[in-house]
């Protein structure tokens, strides 16, 4: 349901402000989300700052910078700093992306920096993902066939094959899914856009033979049909993806097979 | 996921903390839009019934949507019918599968706030 004021225990308060650093020039400020579990206090967020002039010119490279100089408690996932394995993906200034790929210089003013939207927190930056995992395996994102297995590999046309250009790609950080209004009020039973994009991956894969499974299992007022097509997914995805358009492209399928 | 077992653990913010894109608000005010006409189109009821109940009350209820605050509603509605009628083509257009380019849906939310104003005033001149 529509809630837009935040829990009682999710309001955040004004943190802690780090000290500057001694002798820097070219300093910017950081407001980032902090939640401590074990503290039992609300969320809060922190004000920290960081000499650029020392710094890489990336988000991810200001978090490890302020992880290894100023706090170490500062908690997030990373892991491939190229934006391959989707690990860190928060809300930086008001749009979802990957902190490794994102540039400070895209950012004007201080650097605002949140969890995911909508999700539970487990500790600062980190949102548990449990629920979207596992909207993600209900889609069976995998190969499913009904004829014999060929000997050798199953094939597969250069044209056939182009089609799954721009949805392979997904990397699975979640911040489509987490930027989608709809998945903020519904995410119980919307599967939201990455969980369905990957959906589309396999339904139009022409080696896969459980279409009509694919399409039964979707046919559900809240699973598709609460996308509403907002399109905050397709702005704000980091590989440049269009999941709006993957689930249009559902919705056809399910008219097309009733004609 | 607000209905989510959360434990106690906090949810993150969202509406609050999420830059406003040009397609969210332009698909938030095409919502808004469909719920205010119920408005306006109440008052028009309510205007035909005593149209049909008699000239006292006619005169009445008449006076009523014709003082300034009842042009204001109306117009306001004749904007919301519009704009809501143009966001239910860039709907049709989505569901055939177009216009899913991010400029491309960006330029039709300019084409439904500028359109919806413009096709108000014709309207109106019209009229």
């Amino acid at each position: 349901m529509v809630e837009l004021t935040l829990p009682k225990n999710s309001r955040m308060t004004v943190g802690k402000t780090w000290p500057k650093p001694q002798g820097a020039t070219n300093v910017r400020s950081f407001k980032i989300y902090r939640y401590d579990p074990d503290s039992g206090d609300n969320p809060r967020v922190d004000t920290y700052h960081v000499d650029m002039d020392t710094c890489g010119p990336m988000i991810l490279d200001a978090l490890i910078k302020i992880k290894n100089e100023i706090d170490p408690t500062l908690t997030f996932r990373r892991s491939c700093r190229e934006g391959i394995c989707g690990s860190c993906a928060m809300n930086i200034d008001g749009i979802n992306t990957l902190a490794c790929i994102y540039g400070l210089d895209e950012v004007k003013g201080d650097v605002k920096i949140y969890p995911l939207p909508h999700m539970p927190v487990i500790k600062d930056l980190i949102p548990d993902l449990t629920h979207f995992y596992a909207q993600h395996a209900s889609i069976m994102p995998w190969l499913e066939t009904k004829t014999n297995t060929p000997e050798k590999e199953w094939r597969q046309s250069i044209e056939d094959r182009a089609k799954l250009d721009g949805l392979y790609e997904c990397v699975m950080c979640a911040c489509c899914s987490t930027s989608c209004p709809s998945y903020w009020w519904n995410g119980d039973r919307y599967l939201g856009p990455a969980a369905l994009l990957h959906a589309y991956r396999w339904l139009i894969d022409s080696r896969d033979e459980a279409t009509g499974e694919r399409l039964d299992g979707l046919q559900d007022p809240f699973k598709l049909y609460r996308c509403h097509t907002i399109m905050n997914c397709a702005k704000t995805c980091p590989k440049e993806l269009n999941p709006a358009k993957a689930i249009a492209e559902i919705k056809k399928m399910m008219v097309e097979r009733t004609l | 996921m607000s209905d989510m077992k959360r434990g106690n653990r906090p949810l993150s913010p969202h509406l609050t903390i999420y830059r406003p894109q040009m397609s969210s608000i332009t698909s938030i005010f095409v919502r808004i839009t469909g719920v205010g006409l119920t408005l306006g189109f109440l008052l028009i009821i309510w205007w035909l019934l005593a149209a049909a109940t008699g000239p006292g009350y006619f005169a009445f209820v008449d006076g009523l949507l014709t003082s300034w605050l009842g042009v204001l509603i109306m117009v306001a509605s004749l904007w919301a019918l519009w704009y809501h009628a143009l966001g239910g083509v860039r709907h049709l257009i989505w569901d055939m599968g177009y216009g899913f380019e991010l400029k491309t849906a960006d330029m039709m939310g300019y084409v439904m706030i500028g359109g919806s104003f413009i096709l108000t005033l014709l309207t109106l001149v019209i009229i």
